[in-house]
């Protein structure tokens, strides 16, 4: 479903992936782990094609991303090409990033409707739906400054999951919440993942819910994957001697 | 009394050309802040330099060019129609420095929130990005519209009868000097504070009804 | 030929001149009002509340209202009053008032932010609030707002041909004068203008580089 190809990002002179290899395959949840400037972040930002990437090639559903066919040549995307590609992605971010100046509704309500063109009272009635299984059938008409921050991120999910993408990226979803607020957003990812078996890639610092959820650990380190493999081993008794530091520091905190 | 009435009439001709030149300011500053802002270097330059000669030269200097210089290339152009284009082009220069500061000052998690749903970049700055910096602009619309308020009463030099030349025409044939411009100050005051000010008031609350900030 | 450039260097020397008047008002101008600005200020927050709120009101009804009418009123209404002000001194009254309230909001600015930690400072050491303001607040509050101060004064530059209409012969009015004298306007105004344009794409020049060396520090 996803493919990066030795995927290289530099911000100046600074290498934050460092040809980057990694495959996912549909249906597959990744955790992605690792300290911070280990360029775990940016792996999700350039699937999503927030920014550009220095060097190398990713491929969503069998079709290339970051670059396009022309003249039986590979070229740089250009805008077009990214927006039929991106809509087969969705993200939530850590800091939610919900439109304060619309409704729990309306903020599901408006790619659907002004990006794949349904028809307001289709858009409404997905939108509802999906603030429904998030638990918030009863706040669509709240701004998001009067929600707290697991309702906003639950909001956040519903607003992603409206535009159907068949990749769902997760980057460090419950970092900025309070402790108490974690559990119920990640009870709406691990429905998303048992009952409509969608492709989901995390960037994560919850450590057990990795563990239990994700089908395949990826320990990153200095821009590459240092070790990956099922949880239960990464997690448990991981081989890389980076991967046993980082894991004990992450439990020592909790 | 016998003040009042003439002094009135002038107010009229000062509140015409306010309004009049008002609509001007807000068109030329939302079109040439957005240009600053738009992807073509061409287009930027062009509203650069639209902004650093209209704000780099005095008000009262470009109503006398229009109004004096004009008519050497041709060109006549009624003394209502300098007024009302002169101001508004002027307070426009200002007015686009607001309106790109306040769109700028949109966070970026916004925009790429808006990428991330595929929106093209037409519709995220309609949908997503201008609405949340019309609200920022507001306040500070609020004091160019006063600025442009006491601008008008430049249009009394180039022969319109507003406000303040029915004052000075007053004052030279009553001798009522203190009255006179006591009047027009107050009369000025309450165009500003009594008017413009509230209604800027009325706008930012109407505008961010319901949505609080959140601090992120 | 629309701008001919033998009338424009005839006309130069008679312009500079004017322009030498617009650099005085403005600096005279300037002066008075960073003066009347820091009393606007500091009697905005004097603990006095009978001195602090008229001033306020005042400062707020000052900057409503237009210079010109201002100007108006201080050159013709002082003679009633057995006040009779010659031209400049009623224009730059006018022009340090005026902008006198705008520059009180800048040091306003500077003075809120200096940390209260300061003033407590201050009156643990037992100093007077003159000394306060004078050795302790002030120091740090007007350096930051050096560049904020700096787009006044070319605020006031851009406002000095407000003056000729209490007939001081600055530079537009200069123009205006050799406009109606040769019947020739597109010369002298559009000199005026470009006088204008470049003294204060300079001055705002200076104040990126004031700002950008506070940034430094």
């Amino acid at each position: 479903m996803v493919k990066f190809d030795a995927v290289v990002k530099r911000y100046g002179g600074l290498v934050v992936l460092d040809g980057l290899d990694l495959e996912v395959a549909a249906g597959e949840r990744v955790a992605i782990i690792g300290p911070s400037g280990s360029g775990k972040t940016t792996v999700l930002r350039v699937l999503m094609t927030l920014e550009p990437i220095d060097g190398g090639i990713i491929h969503v559903d069998g079709e290339p991303l970051t670059h396009m066919a022309r003249n039986g040549r590979l070229v740089p995307a250009d805008e077009r090409h990214l927006r039929r590609l991106r809509g087969r992605i969705g993200m939530v971010f850590q800091h939610f990033n919900l439109f304060p100046h619309m409704t729990a509704l309306e903020n599901c309500m408006e790619a659907p409707l002004h990006v794949l063109g349904l028809s307001r009272a289709e858009a409404r009635e997905r939108a509802a739906g999906l603030l429904e299984m998030v638990g918030l059938g009863d706040k669509r008409d709240a701004y998001p400054g009067a929600l707290s921050g697991g309702q906003q991120q639950r909001v956040a999910i519903a607003r992603a999951l409206a535009m159907r993408p068949k990749v769902m990226l997760f980057d460090e979803v419950t970092s900025a919440l309070d402790p108490e607020l974690v559990g119920e957003v990640l009870q709406v990812i691990r429905r998303l993942g048992e009952e409509h078996g969608l492709t989901m890639l995390m960037v994560t610092h919850q450590i057990a819910f990795a563990r239990e959820f994700a089908h395949r650990v990826c320990f990153f380190d200095a821009g590459r994957i240092a070790e990956q493999g099922p949880p239960d081993r990464i997690l448990v008794e991981p081989e890389h001697p980076r991967t046993r530091q980082f894991l004990s520091a992450v439990l020592e905190s909790h | 009394m016998d003040l009042i009435v003439p002094l009135l009439r002038g107010a009229r001709v000062t509140i015409e050309i306010a309004a009049l030149a008002s609509l001007v300011a807000i068109a030329v500053g939302l079109v040439v802040g957005l240009a600053r802002l738009a992807p073509w270097r061409a287009v930027r330059a062009l509203a650069v330099c639209y902004v650093e000669l209209f704000r780099g030269t005095s008000l009262l200097v470009q109503l006398f060019w229009w109004f004096f210089v004009l008519p050497h290339f041709g060109i006549f152009l009624a003394p209502e129609t300098v007024g009302i284009f002169g101001i508004g082009m002027n307070i426009g220069a200002y007015g686009a420095e607001v309106v790109r500061g306040a769109i700028r000052a949109v966070p970026r998690a916004q925009h790429e929130a808006a990428i991330a749903l595929n929106m093209p970049p037409a519709l995220r700055m309609r949908r997503i990005i201008l609405p949340q910096a019309f609200r920022a602009m507001l306040p500070p619309w609020g004091n160019l519209l006063i600025e442009l308020l006491k601008g008008t009463s430049l249009v009394s030099l180039i022969t319109l009868h507003d406000l303040t030349f029915v004052a000075a025409q007053l004052n030279v044939a009553t001798f009522r000097t203190l009255e006179i411009f006591s009047l027009v100050l107050v009369l000025y005051y309450l165009l500003a504070r009594g008017v413009i000010t509230p209604a800027v008031r009325w706008l930012e609350r109407r505008a961010s009804r319901g949505w609080v900030r959140s601090e992120v | 030929m629309l701008f001919d450039w033998a009338f424009a260097f005839e006309i130069l020397p008679v312009m500079a001149k004017a322009a030498l008047v617009t650099l005085q008002a403005t600096i005279v101008g300037y002066a008075l009002a960073l003066a009347i600005g820091l009393a606007m200020a500091l009697a905005r927050r004097s603990r006095r509340r009978w001195i602090a709120l008229p001033v306020g009101e005042t400062v707020e009804f000052i900057r409503s209202t237009p210079l010109l009418v201002q100007i108006y009123f201080l050159y013709f209404v002082g003679p009633q009053f057995g006040l009779a002000l010659s031209a400049w001194q009623a224009g730059l009254a006018a022009l340090g008032l005026h902008y006198g309230t705008y520059v009180s909001e800048v040091y306003r600015a500077g003075l809120d932010g200096v940390p209260r930690g300061q003033w407590e400072a201050a009156a643990a050491l037992n100093l007077s609030r003159y000394r306060t303001y004078r050795d302790i607040i002030l120091p740090q509050a007007i350096p930051p707002i050096v560049p904020g101060l700096g787009n006044y004064l070319i605020g006031i530059f851009k406002e000095t041909p407000l003056l000729s209409v209490i007939a001081i012969i600055e530079l537009l009015a200069r123009a205006k004068l050799i406009g109606s004298e040769t019947f020739r306007y597109v010369e002298p105004i559009t000199l005026t203008g470009a006088f204008f344009l470049v003294m204060s794409l300079a001055a705002a020049a200076l104040v990126r580089l004031a700002e950008r060396r506070l940034r430094i520090r």
